[in-house]
Parts: structure tokens; C-alpha cells; sequence
């Protein structure tokens, strides 16, 4: 019985699979190109719902964008190539994974300088610790 | 005194960002373009009244213009166009249209009913043109220079206020800088 449930359970899992607008015109036939196609789809952002990549969206400019990025690969363009003419066009925001430049380097490296200032909080916290008397003797008093 | 300071100017740094931040004229939507001070790529496309006779953006070289990009579909481009057709009497540059993810004939009758504000109207037949535009979306409008250039991306509906206030500025000096 336990067995029958875990499987159904499995089988509804299984059922899951993420929905993709990806098949608008169909694969790419060649599996290496439909493999960086679906990269390079995960990494544009489809401007009209702006926390969907163009691989997740529906909307009309998605599927443009998928089609742009088709051809381009099958015209036998670079994935920067790609990049480079959609930023040409959008705006660094179009990609998810901006490359560190000089517009993007405090975004990349505000994780750090928040992480160095934590650090640097809790050293002073201990040090100021470390030089207080020490008074945890039990007092001396009625009990 | 530090422990007081401190806290007041971390709150006051946040009242800051959260006045720029939160602002509710800020429209979050609306990218700055890339394309600012470039030159205004090429539309090579057909008039959505005749597919036959063509409509190039070459042909307004050396002039100051605006593109509006626009659709059938577009609510706002619906509430935009009064003001564009008010725009198109001062009759101060030449309007080009260009109809974003729409079909001919709706456009062809949009125009008819409501009045044609445009100098020419291009048909984006399949959104190349829009993407070589940096186009996301309905309505925009572009103000290209007497060089070319485009000097300026307004993403909301026009209103004659914004005309007024951003647009007649700018024309003014994209056509000193061609001269």
C-alpha cells in the first residue's frame, strides 16, 4: 500500500515538468546549436514581463527574440555575438547574468563588500567582548 | 554620540533611497535606451495604408523626426492619439509611424476612424524592425536628429504636456546640431 502511494506520488513528480515556450517554431535539428539556443533563451530577459527569460515567456516579443536568436546561431553567430546585438539594442538589463564591467562591477561585488562588512561587525563585537572583566562568579547572596 | 548619529543617518539614507525608489511618476517599466545618441537604424518597410508604396526613414535625412510606435492592441497608444494628432497640426517635424505586432487592416482602419496624425506609416511586418529599434513595447517614440541620431526615447503615452516639456526642447537643439 505504502509502495502503490510513494509511486503515485513519484508519477505526479514526474508529471511536473517545468512548462517551456521554447518549442515555439520547433527544435533546431542540430542538438549542440538547440543546446546553446535553450542557454542563451535562460539568459534574456523578455522585457514585457520583466522576471521572465524569453525561453519561459509568451508574449509576442519572446517569440521574436527566440527567432532572432535562431537564426543567428544557424548563421553560425557566437553566443557573444548574440549577446553583444541584443545589448546593442536592450540595454545590459536584457541580460540575467550581466558580465562584470565597469556599470555592473558594484552589483556583482555588493555580496562581498556587505559579507567584509558583517565580518568586520562581528570582530569588533568580540573583541569588545574579550576585554570585559569576566563576572560570571556566582554572586553572593541569599538564596 | 556615534550610536545615535549612526541609526539617524542609516533611516535618513533610506528615506532617500525609498523617495527615488518608491516614487509613483517613476514608471519602473521604462528602460533607458541604449540606442541614445546612435544613429537610428534603418526602416525599410511598406506604408500600412498601400503595401506597395515603400517607407524608408533614408528619406527623411538631414531632418528632424519622430518615430511613434504604436498598435491596434495598445490601449494607451489609443489614449496617446489625440495628442499626437494635435502634435501633427503644429505640423513641426514629420511623423513617422511605425504599427508594432498588429495586422494591416486593423491599422488601416484605426487610421480611418481616428484620424492620421502621420507623415508616413510603416507596417512592422514580422518585429525586426522593432527589435532593431530596442522596441519592448507600445506606446514609444523616438526623436531622431537632423544627423541622424536619436537623441531621445519617451516610453508612455504623449501627451502635450510631455511635448511641450521634452520633446519641442530637444527638437530645438537636434536641429542646431545638424546645421
Amino acid at each position: 500500500m505504502k509502495a502503490a502511494w510513494l509511486i503515485a506520488v513519484a508519477l505526479c513528480m514526474l508529471g511536473g515538468v517545468p512548462a517551456r515556450a521554447l518549442d515555439a517554431n520547433g527544435q533546431l535539428e542540430d542538438a549542440a546549436l538547440q543546446a546553446r539556443f535553450e542557454n542563451i533563451a535562460k539568459d534574456l530577459r523578455c522585457l514585457v514581463c520583466q522576471n521572465e527569460s524569453i525561453a519561459d515567456s509568451n508574449v509576442e516579443l519572446a517569440s521574436d527574440l527566440r527567432r532572432q536568436v535562431r537564426e543567428m546561431l544557424v548563421a553560425g553567430k557566437s553566443d557573444d555575438e548574440i549577446f553583444d546585438f541584443m545589448t546593442d539594442r536592450y540595454g545590459a538589463f536584457v541580460r540575467f547574468n550581466p558580465p562584470v564591467d565597469r556599470k555592473t562591477v558594484l552589483i556583482w561585488g555588493a555580496p562581498f563588500i556587505v559579507l567584509l562588512l558583517g565580518v568586520g561587525i562581528i570582530v569588533r563585537i568580540v573583541r569588545g567582548r574579550s576585554r570585559m572583566p569576566l563576572d560570571d562568579e556566582p554572586s553572593p547572596g541569599p538564596l | 554620540m556615534w550610536k545615535f548619529l549612526l541609526p539617524f543617518a542609516a533611516f535618513i539614507a533610506l528615506v532617500v533611497l525609498f523617495a527615488f525608489g518608491l516614487n509613483p511618476k517613476r514608471d519602473i517599466h521604462a528602460l533607458p535606451s541604449p540606442l541614445i545618441g546612435k544613429p537610428a537604424p534603418s526602416i525599410a518597410l511598406t506604408d500600412v495604408m498601400d503595401p506597395t508604396r515603400p517607407v524608408n526613414n533614408s528619406e527623411f535625412k538631414g531632418q528632424v523626426y519622430i518615430v511613434n510606435v504604436w498598435g491596434t492592441w495598445c490601449q494607451a497608444c489609443r489614449e496617446e492619439h489625440e495628442a499626437l494628432l494635435e502634435i501633427a497640426q503644429q505640423k513641426v517635424v514629420p511623423i513617422i509611424g511605425l504599427v508594432y505586432q498588429d495586422q494591416r487592416d486593423k491599422a488601416k482602419l484605426w487610421l480611418e476612424q481616428l484620424g492620421n496624425p502621420y507623415t508616413a506609416v510603416a507596417f512592422d511586418t514580422d518585429g525586426r524592425t522593432a527589435i532593431d529599434w530596442g522596441v519592448y513595447g507600445a506606446p514609444e517614440t523616438f526623436l531622431v536628429d537632423s544627423r541622424g541620431r536619436i537623441v531621445y526615447k519617451f516610453i508612455s503615452p504623449m501627451t502635450p504636456e510631455v511635448w511641450q516639456r521634452e520633446f519641442l526642447p530637444r527638437i530645438a537643439a537636434a536641429r542646431g546640431a545638424g546645421a
